[in-house]
């Protein structure tokens, strides 16, 4: 096989197929860590879905794994598997900025949980993604380091906040990807870029060593190309954390057997009716309602239920996300580590303290500070912060009373296929928009999962097939999801990913 | 409720976020806007429902008090703006007034 076949056939393939590649010795890492650096190398100038790429230390990383296996170890089934991981994960090896100038070159002292239980299963680390600044956006435009662009149409956002991962998974760059959704920063971006991506159940994976947003709202999960690859991600990074105290300290859901199975025979799936209608795009409501009719068609019960607070969520978490970010974000006091400026000898601590907050946070951040601090100040914290911490109640008692009628809940995962770069940044509104669907499970912390289901015939991009399940029934978002995908193809619907041009998925003719 | 200008530089006070007179000029309607938006949250909630503040509610989670490698020195200060002497020097801390 040449090598320009050799590399197509790897940046093609499933995780799961590299990992059994590897470990029969077909392929070895590093042959496989070599085809994705020349395919980050082919496309990432138009896609910039990474901040960083450790060339020398993902070699490095696979060698050792190659001299495992050689040695006759017996290793996980993702081994020397490679994996992008999103730029707001503590890496000792890279700087973790969080898309922020506020952290710009910062190198953090010590590794993420789900970063050290990626390493100790032998996954190769290719870099870090881009995302927007904190995880704050549905689109990566606030990124200090520059939008990531959709490989379905460079024109168009990758989703945010975690765009660079579902950018890296959509432009072959890497097989595997880490995402953190705090309002759906893994599953609106897998959403409109075709990919897989799954919110854990709060306190499903742990939240140690990663860059805090909204800490009640916070969790990270694996993003992948075909849900077998999400759960065997799903599976290395759960579990019980000490060093997390929102940790669930249960097994791990059976997600990659579910994954497995995909058997929706028996189960009842319902359909939110708030979550559709007005502002929803016509491709996506059609290719959400064939996903639903083919579920049903493999033995799945269909009912329609309502959750009639889920129309104030999205008031909620602009009410709770910017109240516990403004916390979050005050630790960046130019002391200790991250962006100093005006230290001229003259100005006090806090007047340098302003002023690196001011040169250090883009304009969302300063935005959803200052709301932020408007929530939580005395005489609006009732009406705003207490409030919204009161339908929290309700949109979870929502949850309660559907879950009560169904194994899992679905819909849409965003009201629209990938906006135009430039088109929302301006309206904070409209952005907020993105989340709508993505937004309840967060606030409620059940588990949550954005699938494929085909393209929009209106302009041929992909939408996504969101699936909730009640807090540590992940593995029924595998068994959906599983199910779509397997009816899908056998319906002949493609979710084949269009290759940009340069892309080493399609080795020239003369090759 | 009309977020002015100058309720805007207030917050940004108490933030501690120099802004410049542009963004206030831009953030003012902005977040007058957001907060417009979200003041329905406040009708519909009402007295007797509880609040959450989190999402599994988990409550008294221990760990074992034990002795843990911790930072060396070097890798503490690695990051700092500036140290000196093995600390973080920070500009003076009191106002003159």
């Amino acid at each position: 096989m040449s090598q320009a076949d050799l590399n197509a056939r790897i940046i093609t393939a499933t995780a799961a197929e590299l990992g059994r590649a590897i470990a029969a010795g077909t392929w070895t890492s590093v042959q496989v860590t070599t085809a994705f650096l020349a395919q980050i190398d082919a496309v990432d100038d138009r896609v910039n879905a990474f901040v960083s790429v450790d060339r020398e230390g993902a070699l490095a990383a696979a060698r050792r794994v190659d001299e495992r296996i050689a040695a006759g170890e017996r290793l996980g089934p993702l081994a020397g598997v490679p994996i992008a991981v999103k730029d707001l994960l503590c890496y000792q090896e890279l700087p973790t900025t969080a898309g922020s100038r506020m952290l710009e070159n910062w190198t953090p002292p010590y590794n993420s949980t789900v970063v050290q239980r990626l390493l100790d299963a032998g996954l190769v680390i290719l870099g870090k993604t881009n995302l927007d600044e904190f995880a704050m956006g549905s689109s990566t435009e606030t990124s200090a380091f520059g939008a990531s662009h959709n490989p379905w149409d460079l024109d168009r956002i990758p989703g945010g906040s975690g765009g660079g991962s579902s950018a890296a998974l959509a432009a072959h760059e890497a097989p595997l990807a880490i995402g953190t959704d705090t309002g759906g920063s893994i599953r609106q971006p897998a959403s409109v870029t075709g990919t897989v991506g799954v919110k854990p159940t709060y306190g499903g994976v742990s939240r140690y060593g990663i860059i805090a947003m909204a800490s009640s709202l916070d969790q990270c999960g694996p993003c992948a190309r075909t849900v077998e690859d999400a759960a065997l991600l799903h599976e290395v990074i759960a579990g019980h954390d000490p060093m997390d105290a929102t940790s669930i300290d249960q097994p791990v859901p059976a997600v990659a057997e579910a994954s497995r199975a995909g058997d929706v025979r028996g189960m009842r799936i319902g359909v939110v009716r708030e979550l559709g209608g007005e502002g929803y795009a016509p491709g996506v409501e059609q290719r959400f309602d064939e996903a639903v009719e083919l579920l049903r068609a493999q033995g799945a019960e269909v009912v329609e239920v309502s959750c009639p607070h889920f129309d104030q969520s999205l008031s909620t978490y602009y009410l709770i996300m910017p109240a516990e970010m403004s916390s979050n974000l005050a630790r960046y006091d130019a002391m200790r580590y991250g962006l100093r400026v005006g230290d001229d000898g003259q100005n006090s601590a806090e007047q340098v303290m302003r002023l690196s907050r001011g040169a250090g946070f883009g304009s969302e951040a300063k935005r959803r500070i200052i709301i932020g601090t408007y929530a939580l100040s005395a005489g609006y914290y009732d009406a705003y912060y207490g409030s919204a911490q009161k339908m929290r109640t309700l949109i979870t008692r929502d949850f309660d009373a559907a879950f009560a009628q169904c194994d899992v809940l679905v819909s849409p995962s965003t009201p629209t296929t990938a906006f135009k770069l430039g088109e929302r940044i301006d309206d904070p509104l409209a952005m907020y928009k993105a989340d709508l669907c993505t937004i309840p499970s967060n606030l409620a912390g059940n588990a949550s999962a954005s699938f494929p289901c085909g393209t929009a015939p209106e302009d041929g991009l992909p939408v996504g097939f969101q699936v909730m399940a009640p807090p540590m029934a992940d593995d029924r978002l595998y068994r959906v999801g599983a199910a779509l995908e397997r009816a899908l193809a056998t319906r002949g619907t493609s979710t084949v990913i269009p290759q940009l041009p340069g892309s080493l998925a399609e080795p020239s003719q003369e090759a | 409720m009309a977020l002015t200008e100058r309720e805007v530089a207030r917050l940004a006070e108490l933030a501690r976020i120099e802004l410049t007179p542009e963004e206030l000029r831009l953030f003012a309607p902005q977040l007058d806007v957001i907060l417009d938006s979200v003041a329905s949250v406040a009708q519909v909630a009402t007295d007797d429902v509880p609040p959450t503040s989190h999402a599994m509610g988990l409550t008294n989670v221990f760990r074992d008090d034990v002795v843990r490698p911790g930072l060396t020195p070097q890798q503490a200060l690695a990051m700092a703006p500036v140290s000196e002497d093995d600390r973080f020097r920070v500009p003076r801390i009191l106002d003159e007034e």
